[in-house]
């Protein structure tokens, strides 16, 4: 056998071949490392762009503003409040007695930069490097926090309607008949609410923030994939090793998760790319429309809402449209690639390319094999 | 005979990206005759059919020589070879369900035929697709040709299939397991149907099958084929009696033989009462619910340990059904004893707990087993299930067991079933099954997906395991041969109906049935005695 017995062992011989169809297309596994690296950027936001030092020395001692909030005072001020770094007077005592270093971008999301240049929204230069909005905030700072905070939303929203979705889906496949039926219908009148309304009446009862958009999103989001992870139980719940499973006398429960679940992952992983890229769309249009985070987050629709408010500088709309954009291609590519590796017509046409006789043991030199094994090491 | 030849292989070589599937195979077909092609799955029989009429993909390398009716195929291009396929040769394929297309009808896909290769149009095509329809002996020519495809049974697509392979009266029909997928009794009629249209046409047929019972009756001439490469040609007769190459020995062997050992004990292990089974039709909103479907009337049956029940039928007659109802894996009505526990009565956990007493080994070794999990966890999971308190070392040891009893060594635990072939993985659900310690296994139809050598070797292994555990067997085929090396008593079932049962031997030997005796005529077995 090519392979080690320990790595077998851990996947199965039908995810290494999607694995390698996965990696075959390259503007799928290009757009999957882009991505990844781009969102591993944006989880250090702070260490990128803040308006807070790294780290500090001052008077002989050594300070970590980014973790430890210290009172102007200790640095020669006379407010007992926060110390801001970017005050040119705190700015002065400390270079003169220390000195400081600063993230590359020496902005937060939310910090408004009064010693402009030019009258806010300012365009690009080497100060703000694309640009400050409306109220001098720095673009660039925003669209870091913005895209981390699209995508782990995004996240949490797919965990979460993945979770749900399989639950419910499962459980009406599985038992088909009546709790398949009553379920059908009471999702079909559950989906029948209209979301966007009810966030938006939402807004005016309660101060919506992160959670409360999470919430309600989650209870509408999960109905997409009930259908499918439906059909796939329907469908396995019927196969052979499934009832020699149920003739052994398994659970269900077990029956469910070692034998069915799956199976309709299948089905189901290749949909959650596109729950991703939805959930981000519908975030950015909810605050768009200003009835989604609340005033002062960083987030690309309220980029958006400023590009279409400030037509005279055009660097806030190109922005917002450049990373929204690159964030959704990546997405839809590597969701493409997911679908056509576990799509099983690919596989089959992939493994006629390759190998014409794949019975009994695995074929001796099989070069994509050797290759995919140096790429481990 | 000097009869004009059709077909002329010469030193026919296929092969795909490199690998040769067939070896310098060299045949002919004359008209009016039928020459078989023998051999196992993945001998290379359909694909060198396939390859001599130019239906394999465009990277696939051909050598030696192809004359049909004097013209060289080799020499062809793509036009005269459509010219060629369905106007001097007519295919028939193994699945009726899949080669006729369900989005048009009959006569609109036979009309099809006639009008590529005849330029028949209107009136005179339908008149001539319903001279073909009759041609093949369907009932109501008129009507079909307006039928769907998923209007047909089985055996009705087949003969539409042969009616658009006849349409333009072929020189050579070339039938790859025509009656693969059908019923016994409906396998005999299409032969006889194709034999007579053969001699009708003159055609020349080339059979693809595995099936020797067919060749022995329906084929002038046979080739057997291994692993690509030719073993034998010559009269049926002649290698049928006096087979030269030691593979053609070991095919003709490969009939199951012998007899189960006797079973003396008489304890009865499982006994059933009035069991039937009925699904509801499907209710109209508005409408009265129509009668239910009655797929197992009520019938009482009984098995001794260590006795084995042989239950035959076609598809369709219902014995599937009655096994997954005793199983209760189906609903089902009726009283259901297993070893004097009323299993009818138990649900929930306490049916779960009998289970471990009742296993089932599925007819399809490739869809039984769950393509995800290494073959340890396949045969283990039942007996992690009902032995929770056993520690590791313990389940592996009964594991490694329990392979070896089946015949599998133990290096095979950490391998995935896409490794294995068929027989291999009918071991493995077999293994599976057994180390439960059931006292009974079902066995639905477990060698009707298998090659005949295969077969044998699992009926031997079959009987084996049942001398050793005292298991008893509920055992369901449609195969006639198999049963008899299997079963101590036979029940026949039609339509969901007990038309007969008995002792095994007396019930073969002296069918009192009508149904019965044309089962064991369409298996060869008749004539034997």
């Amino acid at each position: 056998m090519a392979t080690s017995p320990a790595r077998k062992s851990r996947l199965s011989p039908i995810t290494r071949r999607r694995l390698r169809i996965f990696r075959g297309n390259r503007r799928a596994w290009i757009s999957f490392w882009c991505f990844l690296a781009l969102f591993t950027l944006s989880l250090g936001a702070e260490l990128i762009a803040n308006d807070k030092p790294l780290v500090m020395h001052y008077q002989g001692h050594w300070y970590a503003p980014l973790l430890v909030d210290y009172p102007e005072t200790e640095f020669g001020g006379f407010l007992p409040t926060t110390a801001d770094y970017r005050d040119p007077f705190v700015a002065e005592e400390i270079e003169a007695h220390g000195w400081m270093l600063w993230p590359p971008i020496p902005f937060a999301f939310d910090t408004l930069d009064q010693q402009l240049s030019h009258p806010a929204p300012s365009p690009p230069d080497a100060r703000h490097w694309l640009g400050t909005d409306d109220q001098g905030r720095d673009v660039l700072a925003r669209v870091i926090y913005g895209f981390r905070l699209s995508v782990l939303f995004a996240l949490a929203l797919t965990v979460g309607s993945l979770l749900l979705g399989v639950l419910f889906g499962g459980i009406q496949g599985y038992f088909g008949g009546k709790v398949d039926l009553i379920g059908q219908r009471l999702s079909e009148i559950w989906s029948g609410l209209p979301m966007l309304f009810l966030l938006i009446i939402l807004a005016s009862l309660v101060e919506p923030n992160i959670w409360w958009l999470l919430g309600i999103m989650l209870l509408f989001s999960w109905l997409g994939l009930v259908d499918i992870v439906r059909a796939e139980f329907l469908r396995a719940r019927n196969l052979e090793y499934v009832r020699a499973a149920r003739a052994m006398g398994l659970p269900p429960h077990l029956i469910m998760w070692r034998h069915v679940l799956p199976n309709a992952m299948v089905a189901t992983l290749t949909f959650i790319p596109f729950l991703f890229t939805g959930a981000i769309t519908t975030l950015t249009a909810l605050d768009f429309l200003g009835f989604g985070l609340p005033p002062g987050s960083p987030s690309l629709g309220e980029l958006v809402a400023q590009g279409k408010n400030n037509l005279q500088a055009p660097w806030l709309g190109i922005t917002a449209f450049v990373s929204l954009s690159l964030m959704l291609s990546l997405l839809v590519f590597i969701g493409e690639g997911l679908r056509d590796a576990f799509d099983p017509r690919h596989i089959e046409h992939a493994e006629r390319a390759q190998v014409p006789i794949p019975q009994s043991e695995a074929p001796p030199h099989d070069p994509a094999a050797e290759r995919e094994h140096v790429d481990e090491r | 005979m000097n009869a004009e030849t059709i077909l002329e292989l010469q030193d026919l070589t296929i092969a795909f990206g490199g690998e040769p599937v067939v070896e310098r195979l060299s045949l002919r077909v004359d008209a009016g005759e039928t020459l078989a092609l023998v051999g196992e799955s993945g001998s290379g029989k359909s694909v060198s059919a396939l390859g001599a009429m130019g239906l394999l993909p465009a990277d696939t390398r051909i050598g030696g020589t192809r004359h049909m009716a004097g013209h060289d195929l080799g020499a062809l291009n793509a036009r005269e070879w459509q010219r060629l396929r369905g106007n001097q040769v007519g295919f028939i394929f193994q699945e009726p369900m899949t080669s006729l297309n369900p989005l048009h009808t009959v006569g609109k896909q036979i009309g099809e035929m006639l009008r590529l290769h005849r330029g028949l149009r209107g009136r005179e095509a339908r008149r001539e697709a319903r001279e073909l329809l009759e041609q093949v002996r369907l009932p109501r020519p008129e009507e079909l040709l307006d039928a769907w495809p998923h209007q047909l049974s089985g055996g009705q697509r087949q003969r539409v299939m042969i009616a658009m392979a006849i349409a333009n009266r072929p020189r050579l029909l070339i039938a790859d397991e025509p009656t693969t997928a059908l019923d016994v009794t409906v396998q005999q009629e299409i032969l006889h149907l194709l034999r007579d249209l053969q001699a009708r046409h003159g055609m020349a047929m080339l059979l693809i099958t595995h099936d020797l019972n067919l060749v022995r009756r329906h084929a002038d001439r046979v080739c057997v084929l291994y692993r690509g490469r030719e073993q034998e040609t010559g009269p049926v007769q002649r290698v049928f009696e006096a087979p030269e190459s030691d593979y053609t020995r070991t095919l003709l062997a490969a009939e199951p033989d012998g007899r189960p050992a006797p079973c003396h004990a008489a304890t009865t292990l499982l006994e059933a009462r009035d069991v039937g089974v009925t699904f509801a039709r499907p209710k109209r909103l508005l409408a009265k619910r129509p009668p239910d479907f009655v797929a197992v009337k009520p019938l009482d049956l009984h098995l001794a340990r260590g006795e084995t029940l042989g239950i035959v039928g076609e598809s369709g007659s219902g014995k599937t059904t009655l096994a997954m109802g005793m199983l209760r894996l189906n609903a089902a009505r009726g009283e259901i004893r297993l070893d004097g526990t009323r299993l009818d009565a138990l649900s929930g956990k306490a049916l779960r707990r009998q289970r471990r007493r009742a296993q089932i080994v599925f007819q399809d070794p490739y869809g039984s087993l769950s393509p995800r999990m290494p073959v340890f966890d396949i045969v283990s999971e039942g007996l992690r299930y009902h032995h929770p308190h056993l520690g590791d070392d313990e389940v592996r040891e009964r594991v490694v067991t329990t392979l070896r009893e089946v015949g599998l060594p133990e290096d095979v635990v950490s391998r995935y079933p896409h490794e294995f072939s068929g027989g291999q993985r009918q071991r493995i659900a077999v293994a599976r099954a057994i180390i439960l310690e059931p006292d009974l296994v079902v066995l639905d139809e477990p060698t009707s997906a298998l090659d005949r050598t295969v077969q044998k070797q699992l009926v031997v292994l079959l009987r084996d395991l049942q001398a050793r555990h005292g298991l008893s067997y509920l055992f369901i085929s449609h195969d006639l041969s198999v049963v008899r090396a299997m079963a101590h008593r036979v029940l026949v079932m039609k339509d969901g109906e007990v038309v007969e049962q008995g002792d095994c031997e007396q019930v073969l030997h002296a069918p009192s049935s009508d149904y019965t005796r044309a089962l064991l005529g369409a298996a060869g077995l008749l004539s034997a005695r």
